[in-house]
């Protein structure tokens, strides 16, 4: 079994984890990335037969291609950390074990998926992952497409499906219109972001609007949302909803990093309250891809030692900040959001239990020991962030496996005792 | 344009195309039948949900997060 070194790790190959390994390559340093897609870029920038990579970014990858010290590692997880400073990891063929010196996370956000009845009707997917599953080449074309939630990814995902020839005909956005137009008047500050703007105004785009259920019985028929205070029924094929994100802590929490409002805490160099252990990106707090790109040359500067460099970087930051504070502040979720379900409303999709059965319990812990609720396949990475959003409970931290692996990676751990 | 075989059927798509595409292509899109016996497709379409795991060549895997490449043989449940 082939042991690997590097002086800097970096999980994560979006905009935060690919600009870490920009910033630390030149230093000489073995840099590892690690990254579970098929392709670096994360969700933001997804290759696939549907889309089109900005330039900047192929730049990005060429641009790291041509370093000899850096390793990128794509379709592989992180499986458990045997040790301090260790960790197993497992692709398509095999496992195997990682020892660093420096670590960085650049885990990303998950979306925000709330239980509402229908949910689970083929057809129903999140927002972002109705852009994702499309860019990936998922056809759509001519398709009745309604886009719900909340937050600026709704017109994303509707902007990729319209390309790929679906018909998008709502877009539910359960934030109020002064909110939603209070956010819009910031965008002009981050040029890059206005274009966004426009899309507000469509005609399709409706404020103070949430999804109530999904219809049908084999697969999604239609939906029914609550629109301005109306209740209206809407045939189509594909119901696209997202909630927001939610900051990908567990490898982190795992790790033994300190967590602040949900989000690793990190410092002014990006070091969380772990030794030598680093985070950028979404999984420290959500400002988009401009402030993950710059959080990750801060940290990859950082993890080399090149403070001067990254401190050079602080002004930057603090640029899109701004912009993640304000849309945090414009989409924050109404109430009515967490009483969509019915009793037979299934809030665990893995081990399929129902809202009746979960909803008596006083914990995450109770509910999981009494139900079975988040003991699935995605041990709670759904369903965990869905009741911490309906009944305020706090998941578990996470143990290994963090990801469902092969008997043949978990015997890795014995061919490598800790030294 | 690899070429692959979902339940059966052999279909050809582009380069790069997700596996979860290629059940969309080939026949309904859906992936596999939950505990209570209800049939499923992705959902998140990012590795997270993992509705979308189907057996690939034998091992159970990520529709969404594999590739389709030639010769590949996908089974749902």
């Amino acid at each position: 079994m082939m042991n690997e070194h590097a002086e800097v790790l970096i999980i994560g190959a979006g905009p935060a984890g690919l600009h870490a390994a920009l910033a630390a390559a030149p230093s000489g340093a073995r840099i590892v990335l690690l990254d579970d897609n098929p392709a670096p870029g994360g969700q933001i920038w997804r290759d696939g037969p549907h889309a089109a990579l900005p330039t900047q970014v192929i730049r990005l990858r060429e641009r790291l291609q041509g370093y000899g010290n850096v390793q990128v590692h794509t379709a592989t997880r992180v499986i458990a950390r045997p040790a301090p400073y260790r960790l197993l990891v497992e692709n398509e063929e095999r496992g195997w074990i990682i020892d660093y010196a420096k670590l960085i996370l650049c885990t990303g956000a998950r979306e925000l998926l709330l239980p509402f009845p229908g949910w689970t009707l083929p057809g129903v997917t999140g927002a972002g992952g109705l852009q994702a599953l499309v860019k990936g080449g998922l056809p759509i074309a001519g398709e009745r497409v309604v886009v719900a939630g909340s937050g600026p990814l709704l017109l994303a995902s509707a902007h990729t499906a319209q390309k790929q020839g679906a018909r998008v005909i709502r877009i539910a956005e359960q934030a109020s219109p002064g909110a939603v137009a209070r956010f819009a008047a910031q965008l002009p500050r981050w040029p890059h972001k206005a274009l966004q703007a426009l899309q507000f105004g469509s005609a399709v785009y409706r404020t103070d609007s949430y999804v109530l259920a999904a219809l049908g019985s084999e697969r999604l028929e239609g939906v029914r949302l609550m629109q301005r205070g109306r209740i209206v029924e809407i045939p189509c094929e594909r119901l696209a909803c997202g909630f927001g994100l939610v900051p990908n802590t567990q490898l982190g929490e795992a790790l033994g990093c300190a967590l602040q409002a949900g989000t690793i805490a990190v410092d002014g160099w990006q070091a969380s309250s772990l030794a030598d252990h680093f985070a950028a990106g979404e999984c420290t707090g959500f400002g988009g891809s401009e402030l993950a790109s710059v959080e990750g040359s801060i940290a990859g500067h950082a993890a080399v030692g090149d403070q001067a460099t990254a401190a050079r970087l602080w002004s930057k930051r603090s640029h899109w900040q701004g912009f993640a504070a304000v849309l945090n502040r414009a989409f924050t979720l109404r109430p009515a959001l967490a009483t969509l379900c019915e009793p037979d409303t299934l809030v665990c999709r893995c081990e399929d239990v129902p809202y009746a059965a979960v909803q008596p319990h006083g914990s995450w812990r109770e509910a999981k020991l009494a139900t079975r609720c988040g003991m699935g396949a995605c041990q709670g990475r759904v369903c965990g962030a869905a009741t911490a959003q309906l009944f305020g409970w706090q998941p578990s931290t996470p143990r290994p496996p963090f990801s469902p692996a092969r008997i043949a990676t978990l015997l890795c751990i014995d061919d490598h005792p800790p030294t | 344009m690899p070429e692959l075989t979902v339940n059966g059927r052999t279909l050809r798509v582009a380069a790069g195309t997700s596996v979860a595409a290629a059940l969309a292509i080939a026949g309904d899109g859906r992936t596999r039948t939950s505990v209570g016996g209800q049939r499923r497709a992705p959902l998140c379409g990012m590795g997270i949900c993992q509705e979308c795991r189907v057996t690939i060549d034998g091992s159970r895997r990520l529709a969404c997060q594999t590739h389709c490449r030639d010769g590949m043989q996908v089974h749902t449940s």
